[in-house]
């Protein structure tokens, strides 16, 4: 009996180590690739011997210009951030908490444009933002962002409305608060997490977003981060560079990793709230 | 907030449609008025907060998609056949682009149809055992669940563009991939490793996602029916079966419905991975991009259509499949009860 528990315990453990490594695995060669000399870049050691920055000072040697592409990507991702939330606030608040008539019909409405595949609003888009000299902006790359960052955005916060006991608003109601009192004094300072996890989810999509930072933009200088290392230019035209890319890939990542170790309970809840209900 | 400030509201809505539309048919009663006019004074905010959303909704999807409709019966500039002279605007072709695809120009359609068929079935697929598997362990262990949850969230915080390049490096021929296998695979080039590459890379970048919504699934079903189960001598393989797999049922359909509209979009990962025109990897998604910078804005609209059709064929499928509404609606309570209702074929139950 005790032999299989301890047979059982350490199965489990094994399950975990694997578990772990399956998703790390990856990330950990990006990593080690990133810190190795050109010259050995494709050394097949677990850790980089010895260890060099040489790909980071490439990475951020003026010709590539990638400093100005994060700034591009920061900037990109933090307004469609800031836009969605405030627009998805006040949407995901009547949601939650007002009555009112096609309420399911315009929640299933918001919620399914997120289903829409981007390449097919990418075309009219493309075309528009062409004839009114939009291409190499960055509201070509924020509006278009909308489409799928404010249904995530309202669905998430509707969630999250919804948890929120009533009488907290019926309270300050009766002690003469108006609505919209009561939703700028009792609830919005109350939803604050709700709204901070959101923020993450939100921001870390729009970082992550490719298609239209890519077809939006053919100047190097407006380009957001992903889409500048995928056009990193090696030595020769068929070198392709890359400890330069690992390096620049890591450079990418790491404040998602950050706030992934930061805040890992709350995306958690915020990305299960949805799908768990 | 904004109820407060009569002027935007008078101008946008004015006063009698707007109580008509605030929700409830109009009191006769002189008695109901004030009641009246607080159910009306709600829509009108609902309607003020809801607006922005719908607004830029309606800018950003609803306005592209019908232009898209419209794009796609263009053909694209150059030559007119009939005159034989070069036009600068886009002649009107009618159904062309559509026929198009079961004619000549179809060979490259066809084969990214099914590309994209083929990737979403397949990693949807994997990806579901994967993360079911991984839910499993996750659920079990104690010690080290903080470890787990936060390297399972790397994967899918890692940028798909990156995560492409990341795996256009471990499959470089001279790559780790090659080395750990010992055997020489040009991963990256024409050919069906092409696809196995980037459905490894896929696989690896959402199975802890669907994993996560899995697990949350199963932290709600109560333990006292395993210890039921136990009681009744039923085997642990008999109690994933019959317990643990029906009750995560519902958690699991919505997961795989996201993933697979995920993977029907597919474009960054086969991209940066393998490369654009390549036909073993070109997705639906890279094709229509692949025109509409060509500018070749006629076919690449159709091929858009043709994916937010097929898209919309799978969402309602999957919306029967679930028996009713798959994005999670209004009213907490009323709705579960609906849905365990629906399944057992009674589908009306008063709210």
């Amino acid at each position: 009996m005790t032999a299989t528990v301890k047979w059982r315990t350490w199965l489990l453990y094994l399950g975990v180590a694997a578990v772990v490594a399956y998703c790390l695995a990856p990330f950990y060669w990006m990593l080690v690739s990133s810190l190795r000399r050109t010259s050995d870049i494709f050394d097949t050691s677990l850790l980089p011997a010895p260890v060099s920055f040489e790909n980071y000072r490439a990475v951020f040697s003026p010709s590539q210009g990638f400093g100005r592409a994060l700034l591009n990507s920061l900037i990109v991702s933090g307004t469609t951030t800031v836009l969605a939330l405030l627009l998805a606030t006040f949407t995901a608040y009547a949601m939650a908490r007002l009555e009112f008539r096609f309420k399911r019909l315009i929640l299933t409405l918001i919620i399914a444009t997120s289903m829409f595949p981007v390449v097919s609003i990418l075309v009219p888009l493309l075309k528009l933002f062409t004839d009114i000299g939009w291409i190499n902006t960055y509201q070509a790359m924020i509006v278009p962002s909308m489409s799928f960052v404010l249904p995530l955005a309202v669905w998430n916060l509707t969630t999250f409305f919804r948890q929120m006991p009533d009488e907290l608003e019926q309270a300050a109601m009766i002690d003469g608060c108006t609505r919209g009192q009561a939703f700028r004094k009792i609830i919005i300072p109350l939803a604050a997490p709700g709204i901070f996890t959101t923020a993450i989810i939100i921001f870390i999509a729009a970082w992550n977003e490719f298609l239209i930072a890519l077809s939006m933009t053919n100047r190097p200088s407006i380009q957001t981060a992903p889409v500048a290392i995928s056009k990193f230019a090696g030595a020769s035209q068929f070198d392709t560079p890359f400890g330069s890319q690992m390096a620049a890939g890591v450079l990418v990542t790491i404040p998602l990793v950050i706030m992934v170790l930061l805040f890992q309970r709350r995306i958690v809840a915020g990305l299960t709230a949805g799908a768990a209900k | 907030m904004a109820t407060r400030t009569p002027p935007e509201t008078a101008a946008d809505r004015p006063p009698g449609p707007a109580s008509g539309r605030a929700g409830r048919p109009p009191a006769p009663e002189k008695a109901r008025r004030g009641r009246k006019s607080a159910t009306a004074g709600t829509g009108r905010m609902a309607a003020l907060l809801v607006s922005p959303t719908l607004l830029v909704l309606t800018v950003v999807v609803l306005y592209p998609t019908i232009m898209a409709l419209r794009e796609s019966l263009y053909g694209t500039k150059g030559l007119d056949p009939k005159t034989g002279f070069i036009s600068d605007t886009e002649p009107f072709v009618g159904l062309q682009n559509y026929t198009d695809i079961f004619g000549e120009a179809g060979a490259r359609f066809w084969n990214a149809f099914w590309n994209t068929t083929f990737f979403t079935v397949v990693t949807v697929g994997l990806e579901t055992v994967i993360g079911v598997a991984m839910a499993l362990i996750m659920h079990k262990a104690f010690s080290g669940r903080a470890l787990i949850r936060a390297s399972i969230l790397i994967p899918w915080a890692v940028p798909t563009a990156i995560s492409g390049l990341l795996w256009r490096w471990i499959f470089n021929s001279d790559g780790i991939a090659n080395a750990l296998i010992g055997h020489q695979v040009l991963w990256t080039t024409e050919g069906f490793h092409a696809k196995v590459a980037v459905i490894i890379a896929e696989v690896w970048k959402t199975a802890p996602f669907i994993g996560l919504l899995v697990l949350a699934g199963l932290q709600v079903i109560p333990r006292e029916v395993y210890e039921a189960a136990r009681m009744d001598g039923a085997s642990p393989v008999r109690q994933f079966w019959h317990i643990t797999l029906p009750l995560v049922k519902p958690a699991l359909l919505v997961a795989v419905l996201f993933r697979c509209l995920d993977a029907l979009r597919m474009f960054d990962l086969p991209y940066l991975l393998v490369g654009a025109q390549k036909s073993s990897v070109e997705t639906l998604s890279m094709l229509a991009q692949n025109e509409a910078s060509n500018v070749r804005f006629g076919p690449a609209a159709a091929y858009a259509v043709v994916l937010f059709v097929y898209v919309l064929l799978i969402v309602l499928g999957f919306v029967r499949l679930l028996g009713a509404d798959v994005v999670g609606d209004a009213g907490g309570t009323g709705r579960k009860k609906r849905r365990w209702a629906s399944k057992g074929n009674r589908v009306e139950v008063p709210a």
